[in-house]
């Protein structure tokens, strides 16, 4: 994946667990969950999701990395650089 | 023992297989409409049940349907409904005096087999196990989300009672008004059981879920032919007030709950007493200060079982031989809702003090002898010509529960 199918990746994820949330002007910088509706449950579900589709384990002292949408793209770069993109919310 | 206070029914929300809202529902009772519909599960496959059709996103996000369960989401629904019904603005009232009493058969089923189907893929990697798998199973889940949902903050909480549960909530709603813990009941009971297929697999190893070429002749009590329940989805809360309350503001009073009553059989796992039974009834008699003959109709709890059909009409008829009762059931419309199914079923008959008709049993193509009572009202809707005042609703369930609500025509 490149780094741009990455952000896709993230965003996905985002779309299946936090349906109505507005995902088209997220920022790279600024934190998710400064940006939208985004609980300790919510990001659970994304590591889960990281598991499912791509078999990526995100251990609990790197769940910092996964802050913003740049810091998702750098921390997940290596582990993602052979996988395919799977979409399912953005599918189509 | 000092006077308790009067507590009256002023709202209903519901969700039924046939129906989304009580005018609907009642009207495809008189009708005949079933709800019944052919249904697949996994490991069960082809079957039957009573599935509700009511929109969840108008109460809910799509996030927090997809986090919370079905019996929350449910639940939701029908706590919205009945507050709507009932004029009632929780804006303007003290939250921290609403309690939600919800009955429930079982919980948790549902989002364990989910969790033990999705690991399973993962060759039982434990890591693959929701965390979402604990607030979803704990009992007080339906009621819980009811609370985080419309921002109550009083008590809340479901009480387990098998399949006579939505009686509980109902009358749990009205003890806790009667000992002023609360201002507002919302009471009742709900049910997922759809989505679990183990419910499924146990009626059929047991013998007792329902085969049938047509899915809404399914579920058929007192049928000759009955060969076993239809598990349902539904729900249904009331809002309940003390009826001092209720008329400082005016409201609309569907019924007073004038006597309950709740025992056990003690005699077994599944089987049903009618002993059991008969007791609970005249239980519920005895509280409210009524005879039977003073009763109009008497909604059954029959799930098309072979032998529980005739259990219970053997202890109706020891209660109600010789009176002017009539009889119905409501299951042969909708199958078991199980946890929703006393709340719901007497819901549907809670019209009749308006239009002065029975709902019949339907499905009835030859009448067992053995469930042949006095009174009982068969495919046609009956008039009732001397007026409906009072009905006495059953609901029984697994473990011996047995349970009785006496509503009662409000009259000033």
């Amino acid at each position: 994946m490149t780094r741009d199918e990455i952000v896709l990746a993230i965003k996905d994820i985002i779309a299946t667990i936090a349906p109505d949330e507005e995902l088209g002007g997220l920022e790279l910088e600024v934190r998710l969950r400064d940006q939208i509706e985004l609980d300790s449950m919510d990001f659970l579900d994304i590591v889960m999701e990281l598991r499912k589709r791509y078999g990526v384990q995100v251990p609990e002292e790197d769940y910092m990395q996964l802050a913003t949408l740049k810091g998702c793209v750098d921390y997940l770069g290596p582990k993602l650089e052979s996988k395919a993109l799977v979409l399912t919310a953005l599918k189509g | 023992m000092r006077e308790l206070p009067r507590v009256v029914i002023t709202g209903i929300g519901l969700a039924s297989p046939n129906g989304d809202s009580l005018p609907q529902y009642r009207r495809n009772l008189l009708e005949g409409k079933s709800g019944v519909v052919p249904y697949n599960i996994r490991h069960v496959g082809d079957t039957f049940a009573g599935v509700c059709n009511f929109d969840p996103l108008r109460y809910q996000t799509r996030k927090e349907v997809r986090r919370g369960t079905r019996a929350g989401g449910i639940s939701i629904w029908c706590a919205q409904e009945a507050l709507k019904d009932a004029g009632i603005e929780l804006a303007s009232r003290d939250r921290a005096r609403v309690g939600v009493y919800i009955g429930i058969t079982e919980h948790g089923n549902v989002e364990t087999e989910n969790q033990i189907h999705e690991v399973a893929q993962y060759g039982f990697d434990l890591s693959f196990w929701s965390h979402h798998h604990n607030p979803r199973t704990v009992a007080n889940n339906p009621a819980g989300e009811v609370t985080l949902s419309l921002g109550i903050p009083g008590p809340a909480y479901c009480l387990g009672g098998a399949c006579a549960a939505g009686n509980l909530g109902l009358i749990h709603g009205m003890q806790m008004l009667q000992l002023g813990i609360v201002d507002l009941a919302l009471g009742g009971g709900v049910s997922e059981s759809i989505h679990t297929f183990g419910i499924f697999a146990s009626f059929r190893s047991q013998g007792a879920l329902a085969r049938h070429d047509d899915a809404s002749k399914a579920s058929r009590p007192f049928d000759r032919d009955r060969n076993g329940i239809v598990v349902s989805e539904g729900g249904c809360l009331y809002t309940l007030e003390r009826l001092d309350d209720a008329l400082a503001r005016g409201a609309k009073i569907y019924a007073e709950v004038r006597g309950y009553f709740v025992n056990s059989d003690a005699s077994d796992f599944v089987l049903p007493s009618s002993k059991g039974q008969e007791a609970c009834i005249r239980g519920a008699l005895a509280h409210a200060g009524l005879g039977a003959e003073e009763i109009d109709i008497v909604n059954t709890h029959a799930t098309s079982t072979k032998q529980g059909d005739e259990v219970e009409c053997e202890a109706i008829r020891k209660v109600f031989s010789g009176t002017p009762t009539r009889v119905n059931n409501t299951k042969s419309y909708i199958g078991h809702t199980m946890g929703a199914a006393g709340a719901l079923e007497l819901a549907g008959n809670l019209p009749s003090f308006e239009d002065g008709l029975v709902h019949p049993t339907i499905n009835v193509d030859n009448l067992d002898p053995a469930c042949a009572l006095d009174g009982l009202v068969l495919n046609e809707p009956a008039r009732y010509s001397r007026g409906i005042d009072r009905i006495l609703n059953m609901s029984f369930g697994m473990l011996g529960i047995n349970s009785a609500v006496i509503v009662e025509r409000y009259r000033n």
